[in-house]
């Protein structure tokens, strides 16, 4: 069923009684041409270009839980391409074109709102910086703007700029096409796109190990409803995110340039409009932005230590809560609605890995360190090409394994093979 | 999360600074091996379960220590000295 305006009130004049599942709940055929273990917004994206530009459409997506039940579900839904490394540049613009017609070609509304993105500048120094990478943004033809202190007062009325603030405000760096978008809407999206499509999306059906052939991966063996199963397929892709160790393992991949960090994020409770903008403060690291029911969605840095528990600890509260109430002080009276933590697969040089191998018959999506949501769409575009290819397009050809051993790490931040600082 | 510190006792894991795999060994100075240093520099095997891992008590006595910790659970099963300080623990 398409859905528009005119299926709304056909459906609301026959009482609501045709609307279909969005997705079917198909039963594991015995082989596929490509299997996608992962049904998070990668895997699903990833399915959904097989399909739609690569015209293959035999494809299966594993997915160990329900749908949307990882870190898709669990992101604060920022979507930005304002990057200083042109790999990354070319990449996460090449995920913006996407974003704003993906409501169109997924024929779902993933309510993307480009509202655009501010981050905060302190000192005259960090103002260089800024200027520094809105050129390079605008180099790689990205749109950015340069404010003055005065110019982000009247953009974000809340924001404390007086020279009283612990770190005042000198100004800020504006990317205005970038923003939010719905997470879950994403995720389902892609799903219900790539499913009409003839795409199988196999909840509840865990990956528990991986067929081989010597070296060559040929398929998965599956845990499903409490039952074990094998699926075979010629080419396996893996996206996986936090759980990439973890499922690389099975495959015998002991060591990969990836470690596993929880990132926690927060919700406030629903307030009237308040923030236009996506928000960071300048002076740590904390980003912010306001959910269409009202809540303020926020988080900071990861807990730098190794972790594959779903939750973290209290001082990165104490430390994102502060950093909020120092750039807005008004917000100290609001309560928390919830807080919740998610695996983050962070790479040794905070880029993402999105390549051919690294065994036969094999095909790796990850890395994707805190900043996976608003690659969905690109990622899952470039890692379909990599697989009915066999190689990298242009947009990802930089992503490689190898990457660390050749010398070429492309490392945004500038801080080493120290997967707890990017 | 705390770590029990053999100087200092059981303190907030805030106070420590984490240094990462403790498995993680350079390689011998007269090693000319690519392949050794790149496996030492860049691949983790980044377990669930037990990680032996680098803290520093930043803002305490300022050892290095290994720890042993649980990535799935949090739990810490040992914190020991290592350095030159090592020796003199009894």
């Amino acid at each position: 069923m398409r859905y528009s305006a005119f299926a709304i009130l056909k459906n609301a004049l026959r009482g609501n009684r045709d609307w279909t599942p969005a997705w079917r709940k198909p039963e594991p055929r015995s082989n596929y041409d490509v299997i996608i273990i992962g049904g998070g917004g990668h895997g699903l994206s990833t399915a959904f270009y097989l399909a739609s530009v690569h015209g293959i459409t035999n494809v299966a997506v594993i997915e160990k839980g329900y749908l949307g039940s990882g870190n898709v579900g669990r992101n604060t839904t920022i979507v930005r391409s304002n990057y200083r490394l042109s790999a990354n540049s070319a990449f996460y613009e090449k995920s913006m074109d996407l974003w704003r017609e993906l409501s169109q070609t997924l024929n779902y509304n993933v309510m993307f709102s480009p509202r655009g993105v501010l981050n905060l500048a302190h000192t005259p120094g960090q103002m260089d910086t800024h200027a520094e990478r809105g050129n390079q943004m605008r180099l790689m033809g990205v749109r950015s703007e340069l404010l003055d202190r005065d110019q982000v007062a009247r953009l974000n009325p809340g924001l404390d700029v007086s020279g009283s603030a612990r770190f005042p405000v000198h100004g800020g760096l504006l990317q205005p096409d970038a923003g939010n978008a719905r997470h879950d809407a994403v995720a389902w999206g892609y799903a219900r796109a790539a499913d009409q499509l003839g795409v199988d999306i196999l909840e509840n059906t865990e990956v528990v190990g991986f067929l081989k052939e010597g070296d060559k991966i040929v398929g998965v063996e599956t845990m499903r409803h409490g039952e074990r199963g094998e699926i075979r397929a010629r080419k396996t892709g893996v996206a996986v995110a936090g759980n990439t160790g973890r499922v690389m393992k099975m495959a015998g991949v002991d060591k990969l340039p990836i470690e596993s960090t929880v990132l926690q994020a927060f919700v406030s409770e629903s307030v009237k409009p308040i923030i236009p903008t996506v928000t960071t403060f300048g002076a740590g690291h904390l980003y912010v932005s306001q959910s269409d029911k009202g809540g303020l969605v926020f988080g900071g840095n990861i807990d730098y230590y190794n972790s594959y528990a779903q939750r973290g600890n209290l001082p990165v509260w104490e430390e994102v809560t502060s950093e909020l109430i120092a750039m807005f002080p008004n917000f100290a009276r609001l309560r928390l609605l919830r807080s919740w933590g998610g695996i983050m697969d962070m790479s040794m040089d905070g880029s993402p890995i999105i390549t051919t191998g690294p065994l036969p018959g094999m095909y790796l999506n990850a890395g994707w360190c805190y900043g996976g949501f608003k690659a969905t769409p690109a990622s899952g575009w470039c890692f379909a090409h990599t697989i009915a290819n066999d190689k990298p397009h242009a947009f990802n050809e930089a992503f490689t394994l190898d990457r660390f051993k050749q010398g070429n790490p492309i490392d945004e931040l500038g801080a080493g093979p120290t997967p707890w600082y990017h | 999360m705390r770590l029990t510190c053999p100087y200092c006792g059981s303190r907030d894991h805030q106070e420590f600074t984490y240094r990462g795999d403790a498995t993680a060994v350079r390689p011998a100075l007269n090693n000319t091996s690519i392949d050794d240093h790149n496996a030492y520099i860049f691949d983790r095997s980044n377990p669930d379960g037990v990680h032996q891992e680098l803290w520093n008590h930043t803002s305490g006595c300022r050892t290095h220590l290994v720890v042993e910790r649980n990535t799935v659970t949090h739990e810490v099963l040992s914190c020991k000295p290592v350095g030159p300080f090592a020796r003199k623990l009894k």
